[in-house]
Order: structure tokens, then C-alpha cells, then sequence
């Protein structure tokens, strides 16, 4: 989609856009449009306000006034968290960098005039746009849900009021009832995401409900930290989960929300509380912008910059980019990437070599946290992974308790990288 | 040469995007698919795979040696090799690859060997992408190799004193040759300053793997291994 000199010259009205274009740089500031103001777009709007002197007009788009982070939301369904604690507000983005905060949904973006519609009718201009949305659904992943039925078997799996939801369905279940949950086809954000709530379940019904028993419907042979979380199961919650994998119809499954029933390969499993982890696709604003290919926004990973248009930033959740999981740090991580490129084309500034890492805490039961992680490098081919760590099983119970501790250190050190 | 590169990658990025790869894949894994026409005769590697001749490939990365399970029988000295503890990696298959009997004496593997390295780089490349992905499963094993070490132009810039290089080096001396032989261990003498100093720091930071080197380089300082650096780049 990118216009060359010629094919500016070409036409009258493209002409114009080609003379305007160069003033914006040189007489008024160039402008950064960024779209969802989570670990990716929050953070890219901080660090491309506080690097660049106000010379970057930095416009951050996202329809929530609190935000409540979805890590961390399976620590609120297992008591650990008040979800007041979750929610963040953009006060200081606004008012110590000088973002501008606009409240509203992107409804549309043309990348050919560089503008972006919101819904309340505004139409933003950018000479950079960060699409940084999270996830959206794919349809018919899982047949009988969609989101019509989203209150009745919740995902839960955007933060919020859906994690609050599930959580009030699961404490409401009958004395010995059972709790399902399906969990998602690969890729998906935050890979031990479904398996740590797995655990946080266990542990809030062996408080309220101990009899009640968990079934885990899967339709992946493998997942990560699987050893961390079956001996995690075994030894804190003995018999109460029981996961049924692809070898045993994890793969077909199907729910019907009226009866509350979860049919595995045909068998129908009556259930009183269900969550419904469906396929993943990038946030829909993706799409509209025209730069997904399949599921999900192709990025190349020196910038995080659209393969399809190269003035399209694409981060966290939405983007695909190679070996790094879906997860808020590796958004976080990503976003400064693409802050360090943008300021290098808009201002100028130095461009050093793309590094990324991760890092993927769960809690299994009170003070038992283990984690998984990474490093990163851009190829040109995608973001490759150079090497990886991961807790292992049977380590004591003290390091269990400083693995716990240090993810709520890296909570508040990646919520104050994001909003300030 | 931090400065340089710098530039190369501001200019790319102007340009709207590409770049230098900073990290090295595994190899050519589309080359290696060609190479594994050696190996399929007895195994079988992608989607519906079997044990054969040979056991399966699939997600043999990360793998514990002869536990492929399904009932396979392995030679006595690989089953020993995975009570043993030994993983398959990029590394550890890489040198069964160069050469089986190296690593387990009594395999039933009757393949003499692959001797080219980039051959078996690529080879394993092309059998990575049959294991599990970083992104589903981030402990899963690496895809790429990091790149070099880069060190401020004040690291590099020390100028070492060779004769407490020469005195440094009698540690190292003891395996690496004086000669600048390349049998077995690989010789250091004549290298440019700049490779030694980044090598050396990469085994100090633990980037290149190897446990002898890395504790080795662990205690260096700086400035000693500046001094070294100068001292090695002299000899002849």
C-alpha cells in the first residue's frame, strides 16, 4: 500500500497529500496514533512521550477509562487479588507525558489517507499508526458459543467484569458441583494462562466447596509448564481436576449454554459453572485495517512494523511475529522496540539491534509460583528464540514463595512501565 | 563498530523496515528437508510419523534420549544415555549427528556420520520446526542462536598490558596450544584483539556455551581479558 514519489505525483489529490505530508514533519509535530491501551499501546504511548521532548504528538486510543489487566485476573478468581488493585487509569499518562488520552473505539482506518475514525465520529490523522488491540474470538471455534452466550459460560479471558463473573458463578456452584472449562487451540494469549486458572479454581472451591470437582477439556496433547501444573494439581488439590486431551475427545467438543452441558465427542456432560476459552484471532481493528493475513497482523521483528504496510506498527496479542508467546510482557517488550523505531524514523534518533525477552509467572497454590521465560532476537525471517529457562518440579517450598513474591514485584514494575 | 552498525540500522529503518539479522536461525531448514532424504529410510519425522527402522522425529527437541515410549526398543547405551540425563538439543543432537558412536558407543544408529557442519545445522533446523513452538510453549528449545556480544566502545577500547597477558595466558596454554593448533581444542593465537575480547566476554556472560571456558572467562576482569587479548593477537 505504500506510495512511492511517482505515484504521489500521479494524481492531484495524492499530489497534495505528498506536499502536506512534509509539512506536518517539518513545521508541526509528527503524530503517533496508537490503537488499545494495554501492555502494548500504553506502554508504546509512555516511552514515545518521554523520549521524545514533545515532539512526537502521541495520541492513544482506547475505549476504557480503567483498564483492568487481564494478567493477573486468575490471582483475583483465586482470592489473591482485589480486582480493584487490577484497574489502572490513564491519569498519568495525560497529565505528566502529555499523551492524548481519547476515550472511544476505533471504528475504521484508511491507510491510504493515514487516518483512523472513531466511533463518536472523530476522524485522527497519523503519520505513524501502533495497532496494539489484544484479542478477539474466532468464531465457531468452539460450536454452541458465541458471545451471545458470554454471560452464561463465560471466557473471562479480557480481565474485568468477565473474570468478576466466573468468579461469582463458580462461588454460587452447588456443594459437590462441577466447574468445566475449555481451553483453547493453539495460539492463544498467555499459554499457562487456562492452566494457572485451572489452579486458582481448585483453590478457591477447596475453600467454599471442596467436594466440587474441575474438568479441564483440552484440545492440545501438550501445554506449557504441564509438568509445573499436574504435580502442582495432584499435591495441592488431589482428585478434584480431572483433564480430558485430544487422545480422549478433548478436540471435539461442544457446549449448548441453555442446558449448561459440555458434549465431549458426543457425550453430554452437565456442568454448573463453564468457561469457554474459544480461538484467538487478532483485535478486530486489525482486520478492518486491512494488515492480517489469516489470524493474525504479520510483523517483521527489527520494528514491529507491518509487513503488509510499513507506516503500521502491530504489537502484543494481534501480532505474529515468531517464537514469543502472547502475553503482556512480551507486548511490553515489543513496545519498546517500536518505540526506539518509531522515534529512529520520525526523529531521527539511534536505532539499536531489537532484544525481547519474556518472562510467564502462574500460581499454582498459596505461595507455590513458578514461572517460564525467554530471550528474543529479530531475524529476518521473525523474532526467534535463543533461550529459555522454566522452574522445575519438586523445588522447595522457599523458592516456590520467592518465585510468587517476584511476580508481584513484576506486576507493579510492568503496570508502572505501562501507565506512569 | 557499535557506531556503524548504529548507522546501518537507522538508515534500514528510513527506508521503511528489513534489516540485519541479529540472531542466527538454526540453519536452512529448507535445505535441510533435502538432507533428511539420508535419514528417511529409517525415520519418519511430521504429521502421522511412526517408529520405524528408527524412532520418530516428532518433538524429538526437548526430548529425553531413548524415551520416544510407543514400545520402541533402543540399543542399551542410548536407554543408559537418557537415565543418564541427556536431552536432545541443538547441541547434544549435533554431535550424535557428526558422529553417533561418539556419543553413544553401542547405538543401533548405522549412519557414519554428518561431518559437514553447516549440513547438520541445517539438517536440524528442518527437524526443529517438527517440535514444539516457542510461542505455544515458551520453554520449549530455542530456534535461533544469539548473537555476538556487543560491548561498549570504553570495554573495548582498553588497551590491554601484554606482558600481564603473557603471564594470564600460561592458564590457557595448558590446552590450547602455543602451536595454534586446531586439533581438538580450538587455537587462539593470532586472533584479532576485537574476536578475542568478544569472545571472551561472551563465555563470561555465558552466551557461548561451554562450562570450562565460562568459568574460566567468569573470573576475568576487563582489563584482564584485554590483556590477554593483546598478548595472543601478537603471538605468532
Amino acid at each position: 500500500m505504500r506510495l512511492n514519489r511517482r505515484a504521489f505525483i500521479g494524481t492531484g489529490v495524492a499530489a497534495t497529500a505528498a506536499l502536506q505530508a512534509p509539512m506536518v514533519w517539518s513545521q508541526g509535530r509528527a503524530r503517533v496514533v496508537v490503537i488499545g491501551g494495554g501492555a502494548g499501546g500504553a506502554t508504546v504511548a509512555r516511552y514515545l512521550a518521554k523520549d521524545s521532548n514533545g515532539e512526537i504528538d502521541v495520541v492513544l486510543v482506547e475505549p476504557a477509562k480503567h483498564y483492568y489487566t487481564c494478567f493477573f485476573s486468575n490471582l483475583y478468581i483465586g482470592g489473591f487479588q482485589d480486582m480493584a488493585d487490577l484497574g489502572h487509569s490513564y491519569g498519568t499518562l495525560a497529565a505528566e507525558y502529555g499523551v492524548n488520552v481519547v476515550h472511544d473505539w476505533a471504528v475504521g482506518v484508511d491507510r491510504d489517507a493515514k487516518t483512523v475514525t472513531l466511533a463518536g465520529g472523530a476522524v485522527l490523522s497519523y503519520d505513524r499508526l501502533v495497532l496494539s488491540p489484544g484479542i478477539d474470538f474466532v468464531d465457531g471455534s468452539v460450536p454452541g458459543w458465541d458471545v451471545s452466550v458470554q454471560n452464561k459460560m463465560p471466557h473471562a479471558y479480557k480481565g474485568g467484569s468477565q473474570a468478576e463473573l466466573l468468579k461469582a458463578q463458580i462461588e454460587a456452584m452447588p456443594e459437590g458441583g462441577r466447574f468445566a472449562m475449555v481451553a483453547p487451540p493453539n495460539p492463544y494469549r498467555c499459554p499457562p494462562g487456562p492452566y494457572e486458572r485451572i489452579s486458582m479454581v481448585a483453590h478457591l472451591l477447596t475453600q467454599v466447596n471442596p467436594t466440587a470437582k474441575i474438568l479441564l477439556v483440552d484440545p492440545k496433547e501438550s501445554f506449557s509448564k504441564q509438568a509445573l501444573f499436574e504435580e502442582g494439581w495432584q499435591k495441592h488439590y488431589g482428585g478434584m481436576v480431572e483433564r480430558i486431551g485430544p487422545d480422549f475427545g478433548g478436540d471435539k467438543v461442544e457446549v449448548r449454554a441453555d442446558t449448561m452441558e459440555v458434549i465431549i465427542d458426543g457425550n453430554a456432560e452437565k456442568v454448573d459453572a463453564c468457561n469457554v476459552i474459544p480461538g484467538q484471532k487478532a483485535g478486530r481493528i486489525c482486520e478492518m485495517a486491512g494488515v492480517t493475513e489469516g489470524n493474525w497482523a504479520p510483523v517483521t521483528g527489527h520494528t514491529m512494523q507491518s509487513r503488509i504496510d510499513g507506516n503500521v506498527y502491530v504489537l502484543g496479542d494481534a501480532s505474529n511475529q515468531g517464537d514469543m508467546p502472547k502475553s503482556g510482557y512480551s507486548a511490553n517488550s515489543q513496545a519498546k522496540v517500536a518505540a526506539m523505531a518509531i522515534r529512529g524514523e520520525l526523529l531521527g534518533s539511534s536505532v539499536f539491534p531489537a532484544k525481547f525477552s519474556n518472562t510467564c509467572w502462574s500460581l499454582i497454590a498459596t505461595d507455590d509460583g513458578v514461572k517460564v521465560g525467554a530471550a528474543y532476537e529479530a531475524t529476518d525471517e521473525k523474532i526467534a528464540s535463543v533461550s529459555s529457562f522454566i522452574s522445575q518440579t519438586g523445588e522447595d517450598a522457599d523458592l516456590r514463595k520467592q518465585t510468587y513474591e517476584e511476580s508481584l514485584g513484576w506486576y507493579a514494575g510492568i503496570t508502572s512501565d505501562m501507565f506512569g | 563498530m557499535i557506531k556503524a552498525l548504529v548507522k546501518i540500522l537507522g538508515l534500514a529503518a528510513l527506508c521503511g523496515g528489513g534489516g540485519i539479522a541479529h540472531a542466527d536461525l538454526l540453519g536452512d531448514a529448507k535445505r535441510g528437508e533435502t538432507l533428511f532424504r539420508d535419514c528417511r529410510s529409517c525415520h519418519q519425522v511430521g504429521e502421522g510419523a511412526q517408529n520405524r527402522i528408527g524412532p520418530h522425529l516428532n518433538n524429538i527437541f526437548g526430548r529425553k534420549a531413548g524415551s520416544v515410549g510407543d514400545d520402541y526398543r533402543y540399543s542399551k547405551g542410548l536407554a543408559r544415555m537418557g537415565a543418564d540425563g541427556l536431552i536432545w538439543s541443538f547441541d547434544t543432537l549435533d554431535a550424535y549427528i557428526e558422529n553417533p558412536k561418539a556419543l553413544v558407543s553401542d547405538t543401533r544408529m548405522a549412519y557414519r556420520g554428518m561431518k559437514d557442519e553447516k549440513d547438520r545445522a541445517d539438517l536440524l533446523a528442518y527437524l526443529r520446526d517438527f517440535s514444539a513452538s516457542p510461542a505455544n510453549i515458551p520453554e520449549s528449545q530455542p530456534t535461533a542462536r544469539p548473537r555476538e556480544v556487543e560491548l561498549s566502545s570504553e570495554t573495548l577500547a582498553i588497551v590491554g598490558d601484554k606482558a600481564y597477558g603473557e603471564y594470564l595466558a600460561s592458564e590457557c596454554l595448558t590446552c590450547h596450544q602455543r602451536s595454534g593448533s586446531n586439533e581438538g581444542i580450538p587455537g587462539v593465537v593470532g586472533w584479532p584483539v576485537e574476536d578475542f575480547v568478544i569472545a571472551m566476554h561472551a563465555y563470561k556472560r555465558q552466551i557461548r556455551p561451554h562450562p570450562v571456558m565460562q568459568m574460566m572467562a567468569g573470573r576475568l576482569s576487563d582489563e584482564e581479558i584485554a590483556a590477554l587479548a593483546a598478548y595472543f593477537e601478537d603471538l605468532e
